[in-house]
């Protein structure tokens, strides 16, 4: 319970005036730009937009920089943000096989068609800090083949053809999926609602439950079956044209993770999948949401379930960073009322344990 | 309309800046049937990605359109006045670019300004969305693993041969 | 894109944002005074066949996301409905979340349309019908939330036995239909609380 307390005006406006001050910090270094925050924090950028759940890179470079750099803040400026804007349509499901490849790896199959494609990606750097970034200076530029690099299949594919792995289909006649930010979640959740709250999800959160299914919490035995990171094109078909339109393209990471199972009654032993998909360069967080989209798919495939990572309720429920910020930083409200009647109920609590105690305690004090 | 949308907004700009083809979007009589609105695309996805529909997030985007009108129309098929329409849906928050590619879409569809808006706008367009694409994926290119097998050293007395 | 038809498109509200805004609150206002006939105060240009009110309302409240019922086959009105509101047309009834009836002689009953379900009653049909007239001096009396005593509302081409069957359908709250009547730029609006009597 909260009260409406007065007062404080100015001090809250006092309080805008200092986070400006200070999220300009020292004005002889230069303010940074929208556009060095897109060039140079891209990745930051990308995570934004991808828990803002708001493709909008210029969006998200402003909300990082009006949240000083708090990607947390950030994702909550740009989800307030899209409450402004009308929902004009939906697009067609995207076609991940086209993608525009930037970088593909499979961890299963070394020889694939279209090869492992390294992209730009820290796995083979040192860890160690660069004192020349520091300094500042020219960079080495990118190096050019002298052909492009072809659109490659999907590596499940190759695997699907053997019926080694489940195949992946669209329910009978395609249903149009459930939209968790215009109804309320329910349970059970399908795996269509499922997949969106992950791909909008805490990439931390998803993280430590996809790491949690790895070390033996819900037994999973992942192997990354092809991660592949690029463009795709984005195409809607407007009521008024009844045809499809390409509007743009948007960059996407795209998990598969192939899974082992053993079969049950009515299913032969094959592997099954977990899928992620993230707006921009998010891998760490495609290949959590894939791990996480297996373990939660358990109890459709007659596993039992004995792990949060499995719990539908536990993992839907807390994997929003806006929410759980929000319910956590709550209790910042002024709670005084609430407090005051705590305080009497223990008061009252220790009065009467006082008179339970026995009395000899009584007269020994008063010796 | 997809290398419109694809477009980038100055490039697109520069490739409007032809006399002639200026002309031809500011001499036309325009009316809005639809002005430029900014709102939200769901994109969707599929599970695995073949299976199941689920929504992914959103895009932002601005759509228009817009009624060409203009007196050569009656002459050229003898029909009603303004009866070609414009129409632009654009990835992002660029009203001009969403009222651009509206007015060239209505053009495209002139026989009379077709041929012209295609040489100096739409060709160009294209080819810079190609050569874009092409240096990406080339870079992209350089970085894929040339994987060989290392060769055993050659047999010598004492090498058995056999597996460690 | 192919738009040779026979009637040119006409173009929508002039300015949206404000003009659907006037329209949401006329509406608002109309639902909150039950069957007080109203001005709406928007004429968007729009097929002949289409009411001012009407074309208001649809612009206001339609969109991609609601199914509309159409009770006209003319072509015009569904190509600017289309166009406009992005609103896709269904002939089933039952899966509408607005209809538009043009002729209440030939109309269908109140209960051929959605009621919603006890969990979510809003996901309901709401009912857009056009009329010859309106007035407060006569008619079916009306009485419920946001009616102090009792309202009188003329609908002509309105038949009894409508009345009575959407008065049975009351039985079913919070389910039910909400109906606002139209005629040229005027409404008047019987949400689902409020009780008929012939």
């Amino acid at each position: 319970m909260y009260v409406a307390v007065k007062g404080g005006e100015q001090a809250i406006l006092n309080s805008w005036r200092l986070l400006a001050e200070q999220r300009r910090g020292d004005t002889r270094a230069p303010e940074l730009t929208l556009a060095q925050i897109r060039g140079q924090l891209g990745l930051a950028v990308d995570r934004v937009m991808a828990e803002g759940s708001l493709y909008d890179p210029e969006l998200a470079a402003l909300a990082i920089k009006q949240a000083q750099g708090d990607v947390i803040e950030a994702v909550f400026l740009l989800r307030a943000y899209r409450t402004t804007l009308p929902r004009l349509g939906v697009s067609l499901p995207i076609d991940t096989g086209a993608m525009r490849l930037q970088r593909r790896i499979s961890a299963t199959y070394k020889d694939v068609p279209g090869g492992q494609v390294l992209g730009a990606t820290y796995d083979y750097t040192q860890r160690l800090l660069d004192f020349q970034l520091a300094a500042g200076g020219t960079v080495a530029s990118a190096a050019v083949a002298a052909s492009a690099l072809p659109a490659a299949p999907r590596i499940t594919e190759i695997m699907g053809s053997e019926g080694l792995l489940a195949a992946e289909t669209p329910a009978a006649d395609d249903p149009a999926p459930r939209d968790l930010t215009r109804e309320p979640l329910e349970f059970p959740a399908n795996r269509a609602l499922r997949l969106q709250n992950l791909a909008r999800g805490d990439e931390g959160f998803l993280l430590a439950l996809g790491y949690s299914t790895q070390r033996g919490y819900a037994n999973t035995h992942p192997f990354a079956g092809e991660i592949r990171q690029g463009t795709v094109s984005v195409e809607v078909v407007p009521e008024e044209l009844g045809f499809a339109i390409e509007i743009g393209e948007i960059a996407v990471t795209e998990c598969q993770m192939v899974n082992q199972f053993a079969g049950s009654a009515t299913q032969p032993p094959q592997f099954t999948r977990g899928y992620g998909l993230v707006f921009g360069a998010c891998e760490r967080k495609a290949m959590a949401m894939a791990l996480v989209d297996r373990s939660l798919r358990a109890e459709e495939l007659g596993e039992a379930v004995t792990a949060p990572a499995q719990m539908q309720e536990f993992v839907l429920y807390h994997s929003d960073n806006v929410e759980a910020s929000g319910f956590v930083q709550h209790l910042k409200l002024p709670h005084y009322v609430d407090f005051q009647s705590e305080l009497e109920l223990v008061r009252k609590l220790r009065a009467r344990y006082a008179a339970a105690q026995p009395k000899s305690t009584d007269t020994a004090e008063a010796a | 309309m997809s290398i419109l949308a694809q477009a980038d907004i100055n490039v697109l700009e520069t490739a409007c800046s032809p006399l002639n083809v200026l002309t031809e979007l500011t001499c036309a009589q325009w009316q809005w049937l639809r002005s430029p609105e900014t709102g939200l695309i769901m994109v969707r996805g599929r599970a695995g990605g073949t299976g199941v529909q689920f929504n992914l997030g959103e895009v932002p985007v601005t759509r228009c359109a817009l009624r060409l009108q203009r007196d050569s129309h009656l002459s050229a098929n003898g029909g009603a006045v303004g009866s070609t329409i414009g129409v632009a849906y654009v990835q992002g928050r660029n009203v001009r670019h969403a009222e651009l590619a509206a007015r060239l879409d209505a053009l495209l569809q002139e026989p009379a300004s077709c041929e012209r808006i295609h040489t100096h706008v739409i060709e160009p367009l294209a080819a810079a969305q190609a050569a874009r694409r092409d240096a990406a994926a080339r870079k992209a290119a350089a970085t894929k693993v040339e994987f060989y097998t290392l060769a055993r050293e050659a047999q010598t007395p004492g090498n058995t041969g056999e597996e460690p | 894109m192919d738009t040779a038809t026979a009637t040119p498109l006409a173009p929508g509200f002039e300015q949206r944002v404000f003009d659907s805004i006037k329209v949401f609150r006329a509406l608002a206002d109309a639902m909150a005074h039950p069957g007080e006939i109203r001005r709406v105060n928007a004429r968007p240009p729009a097929p002949t066949q289409l009411m001012p009110a009407a074309a208001a309302m649809c612009l206001t409240l339609l969109d991609f996301e609601t199914p509309l019922w159409l009770q006209t086959s003319h072509a015009s009105v569904a190509d600017y409905l289309r166009f406009h509101c992005g609103c896709p047309m269904t002939p089933e009834a039952t899966q509408a979340s607005f209809a538009l009836i043009t002729n209440t002689l030939t109309m269908p009953a109140v209960n051929t349309f959605n009621a919603g379900e006890p969990e979510y009653p809003d996901r309901s049909t709401t009912l857009m019908i056009q009329v010859e007239s309106l007035s407060n001096a006569s008619g079916v009396r009306l009485s419920g939330p946001g009616v102090r005593d009792a309202i009188y509302l003329d609908v002509a081409g309105v038949s009894a036995t409508y009345w009575r069957e959407l008065q049975a359908s009351r039985a079913a709250f919070p389910c039910g239909v909400d109906i606002v009547f139209i005629w040229g730029e005027r409404i008047a609006a019987l949400p689902r609380t409020t009780r008929v009597s012939c």
